[in-house]
């Protein structure tokens, strides 16, 4: 945990220390337990006063049937954007690491849409798939099929989950590489010496062995989906049409900021909370294992 | 010469059909930025650049106003979010390494109790505090101002992680002998640990500098003046509910402007930018 050689100094850590922790302590701490006090009180309607309601304001969401259909928007999106994300990016990985001509350029060309923002994802996506604009929007509808996302609510979902799967992938792609790249080629060369071919090989060894690296991915992804996709969203349907894109952290924003309910979003903000640390606490869990076994 | 089989030409098909799945939505936006808002309102956008190009460029770069509305000017769209992404880059980067260096390099009481403190912050993302954090940037007068856009943002657990492994890694008999040679921490930190970070420095910026450009919700809460406007979160606006006669030329062309310096980052810091990347998560 610490170099065994130190220096000695009364007050200089803590002042290398202040800037961070100050930061710290105003913009992440006081305004995490402001949430998580603004979610047992309920505030009257000119903010004066504030009574303690325990949970009143977590089985107030937790009831809310429109809650419940966010929930299930969210799990479906998540599971849609990681499953896609993973799965695209694992099969090109795989294929730009095996020996074939260009492989570098491929990388090049596969790991540039990292940069883009996920609202910015979705702008180009708008300019496809728009119904009066877009070359493919415009063309499903010429074939016949009664395309716009703006008012059916499966189509939109459709939409955002291709969206923010498309911006992942490459983040994706760049783990996998970097995992395939650690598997010792003699070992790959003893399998193929002993007759497996390609896809039995990928299964049972490649696959196997990238189970860190996937693991990984799986967790930042989903952390992905839950927040960073409120940009894809706000940009691509606005929640909409009716709820049928809203996920959790799009919800809190609505409740918090549109409708300016504190307390139910500060409930909100506190259920987020917990399966943050949830994920975060699995992922760690994780990575000390493999620490203690490589 | 061995023959080409067909099926030593599936990887390739493979992935060049990726490729082009991720170039294509880049390419129509490139081409749309050169032709009339009329060409692309009708959805008859052709494959091949047209003449507009320069003019639609000029226009959303000064403001002018479009057919439809009056827009923030792309220039002062672009100067915000740069601001915005290098304070954010600059300062956690500077943040982390003095606090990283206090962990790593100090003993002093509540060493581990701040390290917690900042470790935590990982587990708190802006997303899920947005309101309150909000309110304290809103207390603190800082709504519409640089100050609010990237303070709240820069104080980070996995930069002070990253830097405090690697000075972990640092051999205690470098230590020794700047010690002997009567180096005090100031000095020690300035000449020998600076210039050793220096790669981890440039991997970091990369991704930081990307990391902030990037940001939406976060500057849709804290800005609400056009000359605040950040380019990502200008770009939504301007295209409001989609409809077809927007202005379509100068929404292209404030895209390619949007996405053209995190790109730049990327494909020229490719090597630095992965390395960073895949030594900062893990």
């Amino acid at each position: 945990m610490q170099r065994r050689v130190t220096f000695d100094n009364r007050l200089l850590p803590y002042l290398l220390l202040a800037p961070q922790v100050a930061v710290t302590l105003v913009f992440f701490i006081w305004p995490a337990a402001n949430a998580i006090w603004q979610s047992v009180h309920l505030q009257d309607a000119f903010g004066l006063r504030s009574e303690f309601v325990w949970f009143e304001n977590f089985t107030h969401v937790l009831g809310d049937p429109n809650y419940l259909d966010t929930l299930k928007v969210t799990v479906v999106f998540s599971i849609a954007v990681t499953v896609l994300a993973m799965g695209v990016a694992l099969l090109l990985a795989v294929l730009a690491d095996s020996k074939i001509k260009g492989a570098r350029a491929y990388k090049t060309l596969l790991i540039w849409p990292y940069a883009l923002a996920p609202a910015v994802a979705a702008v180009l996506w708008i300019f496809i798939f728009n119904p009066d604009i877009g070359s493919f929007g415009k063309g499903l509808r010429a074939l016949g099929y009664d395309w716009d996302y703006r008012l059916n609510g499966g189509q939109a979902l459709v939409m955002v989950i291709l969206a923010a799967s498309w911006k992942q992938v490459s983040y994706n792609f760049i783990f996998f590489l970097a995992g395939l790249q650690a598997i010792p080629r003699s070992v790959m060369e003893a399998a193929g010496i002993d007759g497996a071919g390609p896809v039995r090989r990928f299964w049972t060894i490649t696959f196997p062995l990238l189970s860190p690296t996937t693991f990984f991915l799986l967790v930042v992804d989903v952390v992905y989906a839950f927040f960073e996709t409120f940009g894809t969203i706000h940009a691509l349907t606005q929640g909409g049409p009716g709820k049928a894109t809203e996920t959790l952290i799009f919800r809190v924003y609505q409740d918090g900021v549109v409708n300016n309910d504190l307390g139910g979003s500060s409930a909100q903000s506190v259920i987020l909370m917990v399966i943050v640390i949830a994920l975060t606490a699995v992922q760690f869990r994780f990575v000390e294992r493999k620490v203690h076994y490589s | 010469m061995k023959q080409t089989r067909f099926i030593d030409l599936v990887p390739h098909i493979v992935l060049i059909v990726g490729v082009l799945i991720f170039a294509y939505p880049i390419y129509v936006t490139l081409i749309g930025s050169t032709w009339d808002s009329a060409t692309i309102g009708r959805g008859g956008l052709p494959l091949w650049p047209g003449g507009q190009g320069a003019a639609n460029y000029a226009q959303a770069w000064a403001g002018e106003a479009g057919e439809r509305a009056i827009y923030t000017p792309v220039r002062t769209m672009m100067l915000n979010s740069l601001v915005m992404a290098l304070s954010i880059a600059v300062g956690k980067i500077a943040i982390s390494i003095l606090s990283a260096y206090a962990v790593a390099f100090f003993r002093f009481p509540l060493r581990m109790a701040f390290f917690w403190l900042i470790f935590i912050t990982l587990m708190l993302p802006v997303e899920v505090r947005i309101i309150p954090t909000y309110k304290v940037v809103a207390d603190l007068g800082l709504i519409n101002t640089y100050a609010g856009l990237a303070i709240p943002l820069i104080a980070s657990a996995t930069a002070t992680l990253l830097f405090r492994q690697f000075f972990l890694t640092i051999p205690d008999e470098l230590l020794e002998a700047a010690k002997i040679d009567g180096a005090g921490p100031v000095r020690f930190f300035i000449d020998v640990l600076l210039p050793l970070s220096r790669t981890n420095i440039a991997a970091l910026f990369v991704i930081l500098f990307i990391y902030g450009w990037n940001q939406y919700l976060w500057p849709l809460l804290v800005t609400s003046s056009g000359d605040m406007e950040t380019i990502v979160t200008g770009i939504t606006k301007m295209i409001g509910t989609g409809e077809s006669a927007n202005d379509w030329h100068l929404i292209m062309a404030t895209t390619v402007l949007a996405m053209l310096p995190p790109v730049a980052v990327v494909v020229l810091m490719q090597r630095w930018f992965v390395k960073g990347l895949v030594d900062s998560e893990k």
